[in-house]
């Protein structure tokens, strides 16, 4: 029951914030791009403030997935760097705590550029 | 019925964006919930490996990343994110479908100016300003433990 529920809180809050980004895309015409430069922002500012890490402590997957967990994750690394480096980790806490997500994205961005071809199936239909 | 033609265009617009928030807001929810269900099981998978949990919530994040990244080479993520909407956008892998698909894309232009380029072209922003904002933090954060 409990692994049950464990899956349930990640779908419901994961849902949510989802959802809250479609009300903004549907009621304010944001772009995709500001969409997701938004979200990273709250997240950091959630993060900062200490109020993202109880919603990962709760939802798991449900909280790190969306794009405010990647902004809280700034945050976090962002607080580590300084504790560590002082006055240095103001400069290398962001880019060290997003570099794996940012290097996933590129490599596998351009190995898929390399192998695939634009199928463009989406407009032949 | 006598409305004028500029009347009639408000009360469809309105029309169409309330009937399409009834299925556009749920589907996001289904769409996303899910995605972050999928993290969640991929979590779970390299816990039970013994790997600690913010390691395995990086590791998931690589996979999602290298997932999305595949169904966007083969055309199929953009067939999701047709009903997704923000359930496909909000995830990490809608961040990592924003820099695969224009990488594909805009192979036409060259590897250099067309898939190097133009994969930061939402990429971009995101970092530019989630590294700011953590900038900002990093300097209060400084001078508050300096004061301290």
């Amino acid at each position: 029951m409990d692994v049950f529920m464990e899956y349930f809180w990640a779908f419901v809050i994961g849902g949510a914030i989802c959802a809250v980004g479609q009300v903004l895309i549907d009621l304010t015409k944001l772009t995709p791009a500001r969409i997701l430069v938004s979200f990273v922002v709250a997240g950091t500012i959630l993060g900062a403030l200490g109020w993202y890490q109880p919603i990962i402590d709760f939802a798991g997957a449900g909280a790190t997935v969306p794009l405010t967990g990647f902004g809280s994750l700034l945050a976090k690394g962002m607080r580590e760097a300084i504790d560590k480096d002082g006055l240095l980790g103001i400069f290398t806490g962001g880019f060290t705590a997003c570099s794996a997500g940012v290097t996933a994205a590129m490599i596998f961005g351009l190995i898929v550029a390399l192998i695939f071809k634009r199928t463009d199936r989406t407009r032949q239909e | 019925m006598d409305i004028s033609k500029k009347e009639y265009e408000q009360t469809a617009k309105k029309h169409a964006g309330s009937s399409k928030m009834y299925i556009t807001v749920p589907k996001a929810f289904l769409i996303g919930g899910l995605i972050c269900c999928i993290g969640e099981g991929l979590l779970n998978m390299y816990q039970y490996f013994g790997i600690e949990f913010d390691e395995a919530s990086a590791y998931t994040s690589i996979t999602l990343v290298f997932l999305s990244a595949l169904l966007t080479g083969l055309g199929l993520y953009e067939r999701i994110a047709k009903h997704g909407g923000a359930g496909t956008l909000v995830p990490i892998t809608g961040f990592a479908n924003a820099v695969v698909s224009p990488a594909l894309e805009f192979k036409t232009e060259g590897y250099v100016l067309g898939t190097g380029a133009k994969m930061f072209i939402i990429a971009g922003p995101v970092i530019v300003y989630g590294i700011t904002a953590a900038f900002i933090y990093g300097i209060i954060y400084y001078i508050y433990g300096l004061c301290a």
